[in-house]
């Protein structure tokens, strides 16, 4: 398929942030923006959707919470009911306070991880993942804007964009 | 400027008197002497309750206060008691004479202590705010100087409640009744520590102290408005972080004293945080109350959502907190079940399984459930039934502090008890929102001002 891209790049996070304002309000669609470090209210300014981590850490949460609670149960008070110490092993309620410890440690341990791993897979990030950087310079001082240019005039885009404050303008052209 | 609304004042003054006409039934109804109390039994049989049930009852009650009382004599005492049944009731009713005698004081000790530390624990949030050099509270600087206003007044109360308790007005105490000091071994080798004088002068210095930041503290506060430099703004910071020292110590101190002392034969090393952060809370969450009404008033129109994103992530966070250390108390006496430290946990679960696990509910389940998703902090209502959830569940805990040593199984949250908060709860609102008037209601010089105007979150 062909596509046709401009990267634009900025050298300053505050022309980067008034740069997509612009192109957004001139109705221009940005595919991507890499920058060396978090732009704060970056998102915000390219009308990103909020992120939807939060409540699947909360939903593993529940799991562990769940999990540690079957595994406590089973163990201690359904398949061996010892009498360890005294300690009351009649029902799970009667013997919870011993458990809670672990009832937390496993809660936070799957909220934790769990969540990192959905957060890998969601940003496709894993080792020996081949690296989508398209200019080097953007991990280290370089803001990069990829414009969908397909359906525009380049000229006009090209001057558009040179009149944001873009210090390099680029055409890529994937045949 | 605010203006205090006749409306709310009216309000207040109601409260007061609604209050104080239920605290003077309250200690009408309480009996006077033995006769009173067999009548009242007799008259609680008639009201269809099995004799047997009432039995049972009394003898746990027995077993109750020997298990307490963890004295040898006693205990010999009660092995010759059971064998004279007519001795044996004169004793329990005289138990139980104490225990509703006290009812109408602890009832007014919990509200007052209830009230008071909500106004300290929102001055060691203003003295924080100061040390670490905050910058999105200063906006709310003259809420929490006007809520911890109250400090006076309220401190004065419990220490007169406290000087009541030492002059033998009421058997709050137990270890300042001479008589039961002479049987009790346990309580003799504390009275070093546990005597009325040193009691009492302790109380002072530390209400003094706290009095004394507190002056000084809001002074500098009101002075650097008019003033030119940072001086009192420099000055203030060195006094809350010389007031944070204090205030450490002294809690603890104070936790030990007012609170814990009501057990003699208990103690707990965590105790003093415990209560402190049982404070802290309920007082972050008055802040955030009493901010949300005024600006709803149109009084505080330089605090947006943000601020009170941030208290409620304080309210969420302390709540937490709070039971974290309630349940690392619990748990470990639970675990090591040593008997004379179990025994706190044992009365308060026997007698008081409702509010005793219910403040759980209250002040752990519902703001973590409520309270963790981000947007809802933002929502003033939210916030608010939050708030009253949690300020509900405090007034629980102190209450599960002082009821179980002072009235014990009598306890039932009735006229005496809701009277007092109401009182309180009145004095309390007029005291605030009087102070409130007394300064325009956004800090003027402070150097974080314009930070805290723009806070964002």
């Amino acid at each position: 398929m062909a596509s046709k891209f401009i990267h634009a790049i900025y050298n300053d996070d505050d022309l980067l942030l008034q740069a997509v304002k612009q192109v957004r309000e001139a109705r221009y669609h940005i595919g991507e923006i890499y920058t060396p470090m978090p732009v704060h209210g970056l998102d915000k300014a390219m009308g990103l959707a909020p992120t939807r981590l939060a409540i699947t850490s909360f939903l593993y949460g529940v799991v562990g919470f769940a999990v540690s609670v079957a595994m406590m149960n089973f163990i201690m008070i359904e398949d061996w009911p010892q009498d360890i110490g005294g300690k009351p092993s009649f029902s799970f309620i009667e013997n919870m306070p011993a458990f809670v410890p672990i009832m937390f440690e496993l809660t936070v341990f799957f909220a934790a991880h769990l969540m990192v791993i959905t957060f890998y897979m969601r940003s496709k990030l894993w080792p020996f993942k081949q690296a989508e950087n398209p200019d080097v310079r953007t991990t280290d001082d370089m803001f990069l804007m990829e414009i969908d240019a397909a359906n525009h005039n380049v000229d006009e885009l090209t001057k558009f964009l040179y009149d944001t404050g873009a210090s390099e303008i680029k055409l890529i052209d994937n045949k | 400027m605010y203006t205090l609304s006749s409306k709310l004042k009216l309000t207040a003054i109601i409260f007061m008197i609604v209050g104080a006409i239920g605290l003077v039934i309250g200690f009408i109804q309480a009996p006077s002497n033995l006769d009173d109390v067999r009548e009242m039994m007799a008259a609680e049989e008639h009201h269809g309750e099995s004799s047997h049930a009432d039995e049972s009852e009394a003898n746990f009650a027995q077993a109750e206060h020997g298990m307490l009382l963890d004295d040898e004599p006693g205990r010999n005492a009660e092995g010759e008691h059971t064998a004279e049944a007519g001795a044996h009731d004169t004793e329990h009713l005289e138990h139980k004479l104490h225990q509703l005698q006290n009812k109408p004081w602890a009832a007014i000790y919990v509200a007052a202590f209830f009230f008071f530390m909500i106004s300290l624990g929102v001055l060691a949030f203003y003295a924080l705010q100061y040390a670490s050099q905050a910058g999105w509270s200063p906006v709310l600087f003259r809420v929490m100087e006007a809520i911890s206003a109250y400090i006076v007044p309220g401190g004065i109360i419990m220490f007169v409640l406290l000087a009541l308790s030492s002059f033998h007005m009421n058997h709050l105490f137990v270890w300042m009744d001479p008589e039961v000091v002479a049987q009790d071994e346990i309580i003799q080798n504390k009275t070093a520590y546990l005597n009325v004088p040193f009691f009492l002068i302790r109380a002072a210095i530390f209400l003094a102290g706290w009095f004394l930041f507190r002056h000084f503290l809001v002074r500098n506060s009101r002075r650097l408005d008019e003033a030119t430099d940072n001086y009192y703004f420099k000055k203030n910071f060195k006094l809350a972080a010389g007031f944070l020292v204090f205030f450490l110590i002294s809690e603890s101190i104070m936790s030990w004293d007012w609170i814990m002392s009501l057990d003699p034969h208990w103690f707990s090393t965590l105790f003093g945080w415990y209560l402190f952060s049982s404070m802290f809370v309920s007082g972050i969450t008055v802040i955030a109350l009493v901010s949300i009404y005024l600006k709803s008033r149109g009084y505080l129109p330089f605090v947006n959502n943000s601020h009170i994103h941030d208290l409620a992530k304080y309210m969420f966070g302390i709540s937490i907190f709070w039971t974290y250390l309630w349940f690392s108390q619990f748990m470990l006496i639970w675990y090591s079940n040593i008997p004379e430290e179990v025994v706190y946990f044992i009365s308060r679960i026997e007698n008081y399984g409702l509010p005793f696990f219910g403040m759980v509910v209250l002040n752990f389940l519902f703001p973590l459930l409520v309270l963790m998703n981000s947007d809802y902090k933002r929502v003033n209502w939210f916030v608010v039934m939050t708030g009253i959830v949690i300020l509900i569940g405090h007034y629980l805990d102190v209450f599960n502090m002082v009821m179980p040593a002072t009235v014990g199984e009598s306890w039932f949250i009735g006229i005496p008890e809701i009277s007092a908060v109401l009182f309180f709860g009145g004095l309390f609102t007029f005291v605030v929102f009087s102070a409130l008037t007394k300064a325009p209601l956004l800090a003027k010089r402070n150097p974080f001002i314009k930070e805290s105007e723009h806070f964002h979150y």
